[in-house]
């Protein structure tokens, strides 16, 4: 018997069933951030033209400007960053090669393993910047020191989030590929590279920011130039608008690198979601 | 080509997993392999495809392979193990890259392995964007690119549902009839056990030991017509196995 209408009467005491499947989901907002940074900005304006935020505790929206123009006018805005862009860009692509290097190491060869790992554990929580006199008397007082802090910081993280990032590959792709008699260098290549991709730009993430706060620390401590250098000078003038202009600074580099590294995963992750 | 498992014996840490499995596997046959879980049917066929070394006994083989076969034993795994970060024409020429097969060439291997499989509209897909019956067609395909002469398949319908079970029993008639391989299918499924294989290979629970090989002389093609007589040789083999499936069942549940 086959009956394809079903026709159905709705008695009078039939009620919808409540929803209550709402929330608990990220939507997007695209609108609401420039908003929020726009009120900070108005609000922030507003306290010092009416003298509510002391000059004293905060600089005036003015000042900060200010500060900008005099770095873009006497050239010190390229001065400053170039050589800070430069320490942070060696240390930190030297760090994560040869994190990665060493974490694939530890990730295949359980010899590299039980020799390497348990160093790369002692080192991880150094706080390297603790280690800049050694790494003056080894490398000089100029860039040497201070590329070698931010690298070894970047190499440790880099390190760990490679090896763990091998060691998820799922081992059923691994046998795959031995099973089909693949090289032991294409399964290398093509199964445990991209396996563990995921995992070594989110580490990148980190190493980042590690590099970042290495490079000021390193700055502060004996240079120059650089915004670590301005930022402590503009600190010890007592120079507000300076100090806020160079935080700006940073935090402008940081962006663009997790802009930049959030771009290589939308790029070399395509295949997922 | 032929396999022979000769007095295959082997052991985890002192647990006896596999004893003493004789059994030979002839050209164009397919052996199913049913047993208790856990009485050592994915350890035997591991041991078969050379990934792992028995304790005791060993596997040969026997014969050339055939022309253009790249890899003569061949995994077909439950899980498609396929890398999501190739796409499905990606997929199958990993396998040939090796064998320094690209370009033009790869691309007639993977378009006809793609016609076998009735894949050719999904060269491009990703695999998350599939559903599990065509995965498990993309694995395969894959596996029908390196020209096997031995398919080794660990319950390569088990992540599916039933329907898409029986039409990929039916893809694989299909693919038998047209070439014939020979194949060790291991399963937990005896209905799947019956309509493909021409031998059945009944394992006792662990430790794994041969209680019975059923032969069953009618061709994989006439199958579907005879599902009667199918179905008594499939109750048979359940009489058989009930007592040490129930047994094994509370040893697991022991442990
Ligand atoms: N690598 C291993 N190390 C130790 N024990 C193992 C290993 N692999 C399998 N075993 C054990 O060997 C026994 C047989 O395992 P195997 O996976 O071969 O069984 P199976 O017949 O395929 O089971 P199932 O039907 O559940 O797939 C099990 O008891 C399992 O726990
Ligand atoms: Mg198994």
């Amino acid at each position: 018997m086959r009956d394809t209408k079903t026709e159905i009467r709705i008695p009078a005491d039939a009620k919808p069933v409540p929803f209550r499947g709402g929330g608990f989901r990220q939507r997007r907002h695209p609108l609401l951030a420039p908003l929020v940074l726009a009120a900070l900005l108005a609000i922030w304006w507003a306290g010092s033209a009416t003298g509510v935020i002391s000059p004293i505790a905060m600089p005036a929206p003015k000042d900060v400007i200010d500060a900008f123009r005099d770095l873009w006018t006497t050239g010190a805005l390229w001065t400053n960053l170039s050589v800070s862009l430069y320490r942070l860009l060696v240390g930190w692509i030297l760090g994560s090669l040869l994190g990665i290097a060493v974490g694939l190491m530890i990730g295949l060869f359980s010899q590299a393993r039980a020799s390497a790992l348990p160093i790369v554990s002692a080192l991880f929580p150094v706080p390297k910047i603790a280690l800049l006199p050694l790494f003056i008397i080894w490398f000089g007082i100029g860039e040497g020191s201070k590329v070698a802090t931010i690298l070894f910081g970047t190499f440790f993280p880099t390190v760990i989030s490679t090896y763990a990032g091998v060691d998820a590959v799922d081992r059923g792709l691994i046998r795959m590929g031995q099973s089909f008699g693949l090289r032991w260098s294409s399964i290398v290549r093509k199964i445990i590279l991209p396996g563990a991709l995921p995992a070594i730009l989110s580490g990148f993430r980190i190493s980042f920011s590690i590099a970042i706060v290495l490079l000021v620390a390193a700055e502060m401590i004996g240079a120059q130039h650089g915004i670590g250098a301005y930022i402590l000078m503009a600190g010890s003038l007592f120079n507000l608008g300076q100090l806020f202009a160079g935080v700006i600074l940073l935090s402008a580099i940081g962006l663009f690198g997790s802009w930049l590294i959030g771009l290589a995963e939308r790029r070399m992750l395509d295949w997922r979601q | 080509m032929r396999i022979l498992l000769d007095k295959i014996s082997h052991a985890y840490d002192g647990t006896q997993v596999l004893q003493d499995i004789s059994l030979d596997l002839g050209k164009g046959e397919i052996v199913s392999i049913i047993g208790p879980s856990g009485c050592g049917k994915s350890t035997l066929l591991r041991m078969i495809g050379g990934l792992e070394r028995p304790t005791s006994g060993q596997v040969l083989v026997t014969g050339a392979a055939p022309q253009g076969c790249l890899n003569p034993l061949t995994y077909i795994f439950q899980d498609f193990a396929l890398l999501p970060w190739r796409t499905v024409a990606g997929n199958i020429s990993l396998v040939l890259e090796d064998h320094g097969i690209r370009g033009a060439r790869a691309r007639e291997v993977i378009d006809d392995v793609l016609a076998r499989t009735k894949l050719s509209d999904f060269r491009k897909a990703w695999p998350r964007q599939l559903s599990g019956g065509m995965k498990q067609r993309v694995a395969i395909a894959r596996a029908l690119a390196v020209r096997p002469a031995v398919m080794l398949m660990d319950e390569p319908l088990s992540a599916l549902d039933s329907q898409t079970r029986e039409l990929l029993m039916d893809d694989l008639v299909e693919l038998w009839t047209r070439t014939p391989f020979s194949a060790a299918y291991v399963t937990h499924n005896l209905a799947e056990a019956v309509r493909l294989g021409h031998r059945i290979v009944v394992l006792s629970r662990r430790p794994g030991r041969i209680r019975e090989v059923v032969t069953i002389d009618m061709p994989l093609a006439d199958r579907p017509a005879h599902m009667a007589e199918l179905e008594k040789i499939q109750r048979d083999l359940w009489d058989m196995m009930r007592d040490e499936a129930a047994a094994a069942d509370r040893e697991l549940a022991d442990a």
